[in-house]
């Protein structure tokens, strides 16, 4: 009998040794750190279930470390514990996925606007009564349901266009055929043309490799053309048409993306050829290192040029111009595609815990100094009064444009029908660019693509 | 003996008996009914019928995907084994230095996959850059640099069991053949070959399953680029189940239509190479 018991402990122990390894095997796609804060707060949350507890799954892996450290700083004043797990860039759906489908599922998370919103909408608790809604400036950064529920809260501003070597510009217009005078005379796309063609021609002298940083299209880098410059053609034609989204895109203004495009592959850094493999790095480095006068990017790249050739003061934004009639008065590219939802499926006590953490987050001093200052973001919310304004370079520029009273082209890709469109366009873009497909193949993604993924998400 | 092996079996088996369950067969019961269903997370899913796989075939990424790993499957088996075996007569001929090429030989096969690609990758961009091109140019591109890798990880692994099947070979059954005046062509083909056959079938078993589902060098070398014309089928599911909204099941009835295919391929094979297979 003794030996049954025996025997049937030495069963349990090693089986259970193996549940073990199995659970703690599932982390994969976190930091060493973060898994180990994770698998404590899953051993506590069983003893304290009365104290809710947040996990916030982040989007950003820019500011992973940044989250971190405030959530340490939640924890040490209120005891609530708070894991912040952050997902690898690109892999952000996935992960949500597999995490969402476990027990202790985040509590917090992110979709990107309306498509995004619309296969998690059922996981969404409706934040009408919040604190954190009603710091919110305006309607415009809220998603809303069918019904009106506010699902998600956008809580980053932000700004792309093309930023621009100010010292090296500054050079070229100093060359006798230069087209410009100053930067300020960049108003169109023709100038911008005609600047870009004129870098490019007198690259020796300017001690540059091309105008423009590769247009990578690497899955790194080719967001910033399949969806962020392709947000300006639909944004024209949404301006035309007088909608907000459409089911069927007509594709208008292809022939002005077709021309930035080119202007972009054509005065670069490389040849066309190579851009497959070109990635978001590649481009990066080549601006900062001082070999690009031009490069497409927003706010959020400011932490990986600064530091390097480039100094503050020479870095610059200019809007994309695309050669649309009144582009004059055309701003920069400024919106959301972040915003933050809260688990409905998870206990009562954690939607709690989550939204008193979003609160002190974005109201507390430590929260707003920790948002605005160490991870520069411009937030949507009445609480960042002027002394948690955030600074850079890149965000001056974007002040500046509205100062100006230039109109700020808003973000229409989280309108784009799914993440499958997107690829299917820069795909063709890349074909395109090689010589190994047309721009037909491009409209084709562009116009036929979107109505039959739209269908297809239904 | 045979009661002790009863008494005793739940503590030698039982354990992993329990992580076959948890690890495989849970998960696979758990996919299959999934294959009906709609859902975001696994744990929150509607039952909806066949409906996916009749979706999968509009899916037309799916069609080339299978044509484009059937292609490579056919040309990595044929390239893999042939090698392997050129390699594994080479080393059982005595030659100087036999240990150190076969130690050099296997290693490829000690490095992960992920690796593998990514090294890969570097050193094919690094040549093809002097003709202004890229990997991710074209899918030729990728297909060539994918049985590249294949062989170079593969060929050892599976030069170890074919040297381990010609060692087997009795001197004497050689010996005879010489002595009846065959020539070494003929030995190969009538003596060394027949002998060689279990080795064969689990060579081509192996290199056979092995680059129907190949994932990890063909996410690490192409990613499926350009416009996932180089996308082998195991990243094509993948990429559906989780890089399409509404699609997570489709890509969960595709895994099962996957799993069928390569059952069945893996099986005629069996059949048809053990038939060959002679006793000594």
């Amino acid at each position: 009998m003794r030996k049954k018991l025996l025997a049937l402990l030495l069963v349990l122990t090693t089986t259970s040794a193996l549940l073990a390894g199995c659970g703690s095997k599932e982390e994969t796609t976190t930091t060493e750190d973060t898994s180990k804060a994770q698998e404590e707060v899953a051993d506590e949350g069983k003893t304290e279930a009365t104290d809710g507890s947040v996990y916030y799954l982040n989007f950003k892996p820019e500011q992973a470390e940044q989250w971190e450290g405030l959530a340490k700083k939640y924890t040490e004043q209120t005891g609530v514990e708070v894991t912040v797990v952050t997902a690898a860039s690109g892999t952000y759906e996935s992960t949500l996925k597999s995490e969402m489908a476990k027990t202790e599922a985040p509590t917090l998370f992110q979709v990107n606007g309306p498509v995004g919103l619309a296969s998690w909408k059922d996981y969404c608790y409706d934040l009408k009564d919040s604190k954190l809604y009603s710091y919110l400036k305006s309607d415009d950064f809220a998603l809303k349901g069918d019904a009106g529920e506010v699902m998600g809260i956008a809580y980053v501003i932000e700004t792309y266009g093309i930023i621009y070597n100010k010292a090296l510009l500054a050079k070229y217009c100093e060359l006798p055929d230069a087209a410009v005078k100053s930067a300020d005379e960049i108003k169109n796309f023709a100038t911008l043309k005609a600047v870009a063609e004129g870098i490019q021609a007198h690259k020796k002298d300017l001690g540059v490799e091309g105008a423009f940083a590769s247009t990578g299209m690497d899955s790194s880098s080719d967001w910033r053309f399949k969806t962020h410059l392709a947000n300006l053609p639909i944004y024209y034609e949404y301006q035309q048409d007088g909608i907000g989204s459409t089911e069927a895109i007509k594709g208008t203004f292809l022939d002005n993306y077709k021309q930035i495009f080119d202007l972009y592959i054509n005065n670069s850094t490389c040849s066309p050829n190579l851009l497959s493999s070109k990635t978001g790095e590649d481009a990066a480095s080549e601006f900062a290192l001082g070999e690009a006068v031009f490069y497409q990017n927003g706010t959020w790249a400011y932490g990986d040029i600064a530091g390097n050739d480039v100094a503050d003061e020479d870095i610059g934004m200019l809007p994309i111009y695309i050669g649309v009639d009144g582009e004059e008065n055309q701003g920069l590219c400024t919106g959301s595609e972040n915003y933050w939802c809260v688990n409905k499926n998870a206990s009562k006590e954690d939607i709690q815990a989550t939204l008193d953490f979003l609160d002190w987050a974005v109201s507390s001093d430590e929260g707003r100094d920790c948002i605005a200052n160490e991870m520069g973001f411009v937030t949507p919310f009445t609480t960042f009064t002027d002394e948690y304004l955030a600074a850079n370079p890149l965000l001056s520029a974007a002040n500046e444009y509205i100062a100006a009273g230039k109109t700020a082209v808003s973000w229409t890709f989280t309108t784009m029908p799914s993440e499958n469109w997107k690829n299917g366009v820069g795909s063709a873009l890349l074909e395109y660019a090689q010589g190994t497909g047309d721009w037909s193949a491009v409209k084709t993604a562009f116009v036929d693509g979107w109505a039959k993924e739209y269908a297809a998400s239904k | 003996m045979e009661k002790s092996i009863k008494k005793y079996f739940p503590i030698f088996a039982l354990p992993t008996l329990i992580a076959f369950a948890i690890g495989f067969i849970v998960p696979f019961i758990m996919g299959i009914y999934l294959s009906f269903c709609e859902f975001t997370t696994v744990t929150d899913a509607k039952f909806v019928g066949v409906k996916n796989y009749f979706r999968i075939f509009q899916d037309e990424t799916f069609v080339h995907a299978l044509w484009y790993t059937a292609l490579f499957t056919i040309a990595s088996v044929i390239t893999i084994n042939v090698l392997a075996f050129l390699v594994a007569m080479l080393l059982t001929k005595g030659i100087k230095g036999t240990n150190i090429f076969r130690t050099v030989f296997f290693m490829p096969n000690l490095i992960g996959g992920i690796i593998l690609g990514y090294i890969w990758q570097l050193i094919i961009n690094g040549i093809l850059l002097q003709f202004d091109r890229t990997l991710t140019y074209n899918s030729a591109y990728g297909f060539a640099g994918l049985l590249i890798l294949m062989n170079w990880q593969q060929i050892g692994y599976m030069m170890i069991i074919y040297i381990a099947g010609i060692q087997n070979i009795p001197g004497e059954l050689i010996e005879a053949a010489k002595m009846d005046g065959a020539n070494s062509w003929q030995i190969l083909k009538k003596v060394t070959l027949p002998m060689v056959m279990p080795a064969i079938t689990i060579c081509t078993f192996l290199t056979l399953t092995n680059s129907f589902k190949l994932f990890d060098q063909n996410l690490a070398l192409t990613a499926g680029e350009p416009s996932n014309m180089s996308e082998m089928l195991a990243l094509n599911i993948y990429n559906t189940f989780y890089g399409r909204v509404g699609w997570e099941g489709v890509g969960q009835a595709k895994a099962v239509v996957f799993f069928i295919l390569v059952a069945l391929i893996a099986l005629i094979q069996i059949r048809l190479t053990r038939t060959k297979e002679v006793q000594q």
